[in-house]
């Protein structure tokens, strides 16, 4: 079945590099949402048929923990893998993001391989 | 003591931060100059200069900017494309740059600090620019060659309260 993909990030810079690196993959993706803060993701979300979120923390009027928490509330997207991508790399934040239901955390700058890396194995039931 | 951690580790830890977002962003390696350890009374300059905020029990700014030709070529670098002109794209991935490199120095140092907050990016372009803080503190300022031309990361942090 393909996939579909939501990315999250305030900067439009970051979408562009992630959209690169979902078309590098050899997952069978079907159409990539960009939203720019947790507000218009949840509108997506609700839209769509999102199968993946990829999600920045620090974002204008709903950050990327605020949205972990709405999306692990919401019982039709309890299960979705959400992978944290950000500047974000203290212990505690990680922790946050792990407690709220991360199924990654991947830190910034990141190169291609981590972020296939981290896809597959949200697929592949290996998380962290 | 956190003001002898700053003072010894702060430049080393930008050095590193922008080596390392560099090669992995942008798959390009820049050198640095000795850095100028608070001891910069001149603030962030130039046509591009991007800000960012630390709060908690330290404040202060974190700071990079470069000329139009530098921040195009970054961004470029960044997004494979090329840039004729400073946009919204150009300000944007610049801001990111921003966003890496002292983010990951807010980490480091949060250990010795204290936990910080990190404000957004604030990019601004124009022409030979110059931010100026109103409270007379100094900075740490770390100059970079890269991709023909130079990038400062400048970071000026002090105790929160202190006169």
């Amino acid at each position: 079945m393909a996939l579909e993909v939501l990315i999250v990030d305030d900067s439009s810079a970051i979408r562009k590099i992630l959209v690169r690196v979902l078309s590098q993959t050899n997952l069978p993706i079907a159409q990539i949402h960009e939203a720019s803060d947790g507000v218009e993701a949840l509108r997506l979300l609700e839209s769509g048929n999102i199968g993946l979120i990829m999600s920045d923390i620090n974002m204008p009027n709903m950050d990327g923990l605020q949205l972990l928490t709405a999306v692990r509330g919401n019982p039709a997207w309890k299960h979705l893998p959400v992978i944290m991508i950000t500047t974000e790399g203290s212990q505690a934040k990680v922790l946050e993001a792990v407690e709220l239901g991360a199924t990654g955390y991947v830190r910034k700058p990141f190169t291609p391989e981590e972020i296939k890396a981290k896809i597959e194995s949200c697929f592949s039931g290996t998380v962290g | 003591m956190p003001q002898l951690i700053l003072q010894t580790d702060v430049a080393s830890l930008v050095i590193e931060n922008t080596k390392k977002v560099f090669s992995v962003m942008l798959h390009t390696d820049v050198s640095h100059h000795p850095a100028i350890i608070f001891d910069d009374p001149r603030g962030p300059e130039g046509d591009v200069v991007s800000l960012v905020g630390f709060v908690g029990q330290w404040t202060g700014t974190g700071s990079v900017c470069c000329n139009s030709k530098v921040a195009r070529k970054i961004s470029g670098l960044m997004l494979l494309t090329e840039f004729d002109d400073v946009n919204e794209e150009v300000l944007d991935a610049i801001g990111e740059v921003t966003n890496m490199i002292i983010g990951n120095l807010k980490d480091a140092l949060e250990p010795a600090l204290g936990q910080l907050g990190l404000s957004t990016p604030t990019v601004i372009h124009g022409e030979h620019l110059r931010a100026r803080n109103l409270n007379g503190e100094r900075w740490t300022t770390i100059s970079f060659d890269c991709v023909g031309g130079i990038l400062d990361v400048k970071v000026s942090l002090r105790p929160s309260g202190s006169p």
